[in-house]
């Protein structure tokens, strides 16, 4: 009995020993580039040229990404291109989250050799870290129109698009604006890619249902009139859309970028994607490198990839439209048959500010729960 | 003193023993319960750094408020339903031959079913009930229901459904060991004694039952109210559910430096399941009385 009793004391002292060890944080690794200093480099040249850059990333190996879906923007065949090109390992965590998701992931992995290395985010949670970023101009930096980039390179547009309603021409009648979705054909078919108060590209949709009905980048009320008039009308539904529920039938309407719209029809050919005329909201990702980045040298040249042609020209084939577009159509090395390919968009687009965006999710943010209640 | 030094030799390691066997369980409790909640409590009267009631008094948001309402019925429908069926259902099995294939059936299908919650378990409800779904065609097609145009699924509705399909099972297994406590003899002393069947379970087999049956609904009722990854499977529009409300304060783009209002929210979900397990305390004190 006694015997009995000692080993199961000297078997949970073990356990608890092996736990205490489970628990420890991955010691993280003094990265050997770090002494190269690409964790501190604001460019290429600070580093001695992209050779130099070339040569400390490749010693890393390594880049550690998040929220990529391979299907948004065309990100699947980017990451393998990168890969291939350098020779680096790119960890993809978390392909489905969102913005502030990479947010909480790089507070939470801190110091740890998981943590992002990069971000790819929306202009809110873009706006309100930039004190997490990695200053960096790219070599192509200055070919970036203004508009679409911090003067130091905190962070810089990386692709964009507009808001477009994607819908399948075998299952249903034709779209051609906001004011269709609430046809009765429609009845339960009309999705919205997330929630507006959580979802940056649902947000837009909302938007873009406001300026179609009178509304503005000032003013999301009528959006939400709109959303409300299409859930009486039985049109809404609260799934959240992705490829899967596109191509086996349960969104045959799904509000969202006409990029992500745009990557459904390789799959679907009845797939089509109308911006609509009185309505374009247009909306540009925001890209910047982790201060605490675990791999800092890797993390730069995955942004001299991104801004250099050939990575433009891969959003593009995505059917993004990549912020360099107008510098690259004039210099002849846009891929102008992909170019072609995107909706027409003519007139002035709607791009909010951060004041309008704030302001609207602040209205969002009280009023939606009134449309789906 | 030399008698002391002794007898703590001889007894300091035999207290010891016990104690430090404990040790990983106390430890595990700290990490994973104590910790947690004080964090949840502490956020909740926190905002921009510094102690504030603000956090906690959103709360009182009616939108909010509708949710807390959504949640406590959502959560105590589903434990009726799954109490009342599932206890009907091992009363059946329990009637049965103890090693018969048909309690060996039912308690491993139960035993499979009441852990298949979360995305998957909302997927297969999505691919038989949902728009598309192979039931709802049949059911349009053959009846004219309606349903691939409903939207019902993704409703209250549809979680009621969706959650009482792991509430029946998992009633199931918790209930049956009561029902097996219950021996053949103290019905076959009660009808000696002239009871009919209706005043052997009035009399003696529910007194006996009910505060396992309590204890039982209990637990469903804990177990729906926090489930979150069905809900957040199905559910992509607004916050019908507490549990959707943390996720969109945690994780939203558009809407930020909401974190804290997760902590309130919380800190409700635990007063909430606070005020029900007194309750069910106190009232198993009362109906067990006797049985002591």
């Amino acid at each position: 009995m006694n015997r009995f009793r000692t080993s199961i004391v000297a078997a949970s002292v073990i356990g608890l020993v092996l736990a205490g060890a489970g628990c420890a944080p991955p010691a993280a690794e003094p990265s050997s580039s770090s002494a190269s200093g690409a964790a501190t480099a604001t460019s290429a040249e600070a580093l001695g040229g992209m050779d130099a850059l070339v040569a400390a990333a490749k010693e890393e190996g390594q880049l550690n990404v998040i929220a990529l879906p391979p299907d948004w923007a065309n990100y699947g065949e980017i990451i393998k291109a990168f890969g291939t090109r350098y020779g680096i390992e790119v960890n993809s965590a978390q392909p489905d989250a969102n913005s502030q998701d990479e947010i909480n992931a790089a507070t939470r992995l801190k110091g740890t050799d998981r943590a992002p290395d990069v971000f790819d985010l929306g202009q809110s949670v873009a706006l309100a870290n930039t004190a997490m970023f990695a200053p960096y101009k790219v070599a192509s930096f200055d070919s970036i129109d203004d508009a679409f980039k911090d003067p130091d390179g905190t962070w810089v547009n990386d692709y964009g698009g507009y808001m477009s309603i994607g819908y399948d021409s075998a299952k249903v009648p034709e779209i051609a604006s906001v004011e269709d979705l609430l046809k009765p054909e429609l009845k339960g078919k009309v999705a919205l890619n997330g929630d507006p108060t959580t979802a940056g590209a649902a947000f837009s949709g909302v938007m873009m249902a406001s300026v179609a009905n009178g509304g503005s980048a000032d003013d999301i009320g009528p959006g939400v009139d709109f959303f409300s008039r299409l859930d009486d009308a039985g049109n809404f539904l609260p799934v959240d859309p992705t490829s899967a529920t596109i191509e086996s039938g349960q969104t045959p309407v799904v509000v969202d970028w006409d990029y992500t719209n745009a990557a459904v029809t390789a799959k679907l050919d009845s797939w089509k994607v109308v911006v609509p005329q009185n309505a374009q909201v247009g909306g540009y990702y925001y890209q910047a490198v982790n201060a605490e980045a675990p791999h800092p040298a890797a993390a730069r040249l995955w942004q001299e990839f991104l801004y250099s042609d050939e990575g433009q020209n891969l959003y593009l084939a995505g059917g993004a439209r990549p912020v360099r577009a107008e510098a690259m159509q004039e210099a002849g090395t846009l891929d102008t048959a992909a170019y072609a390919k995107l909706p027409e968009v003519t007139g002035e687009p709607v791009l909010l500010t951060a004041e309008q965006n704030t302001k609207a999710a602040e209205v969002l943010s009280q009023e939606w729960a009134k449309v789906t209640s | 003193m030399g008698q002391g030094d002794q007898l703590s030799r001889q007894f300091r390691p035999a207290r010891l023993l016990p104690v430090l066997g404990v040790v990983p369980f106390l430890g595990y409790l700290l990490v994973f319960l104590v910790v947690p909640t004080l964090t949840v409590v502490v956020g909740a009267f926190v905002e921009d750094g510094r102690p504030s009631l603000a956090v906690v008094r959103d709360l009182a948001d009616p939108a909010v408020l509708g949710s807390l309402t959504n949640s406590l019925v959502l959560s105590a429908v589903t434990a009726l339903i799954g109490g009342m069926v599932g206890a009907l259902l091992a009363y059946a099995v329990v009637t049965g031959p103890a090693d018969g294939a048909l309690r060996r059936l039912v308690t491993s299908v139960c035993g499979v079913l009441a852990q298949f919650g979360g995305v998957t378990l909302a997927f297969a409800f999505i691919a038989t009930l949902g728009i598309s779904g192979v039931v709802s065609v049949w059911l349009d097609q053959n009846l004219g229901t309606g349903l691939t145009s409903s939207t019902w699924l993704f409703s209250l509705k549809g979680l009621v459904l969706v959650y009482a399909y792991f509430q029946i099972p998992l009633m199931v297994i918790v209930f049956l060991p009561a029902l097996d406590g219950i021996r053949v003899q103290w019905r076959e002393a009660a009808e000696n004694l002239g009871a009919s069947t209706g005043q052997y379970w009035r009399m003696v087999g529910l007194p006996l039952l009910t505060p396992a049956f309590l204890g039982s609904l209990l637990l469903l009722f804990a177990n729906a109210f926090a489930a979150y990854a069905t809900a957040a499977a199905l559910v992509s529009q607004g916050n019908p559910i507490i549990p959707l409300w943390i996720r969109s304060a945690l994780t939203s783009e558009v809407v930020l430096g909401h974190a804290n209002f997760a902590y309130a929210l919380a800190l409700e979900m635990i007063v909430v399941v606070a005020v029900v397990m007194t309750g069910y305390s106190l009232l198993v004190r009362r109906t067990a009385r006797w049985l002591g």
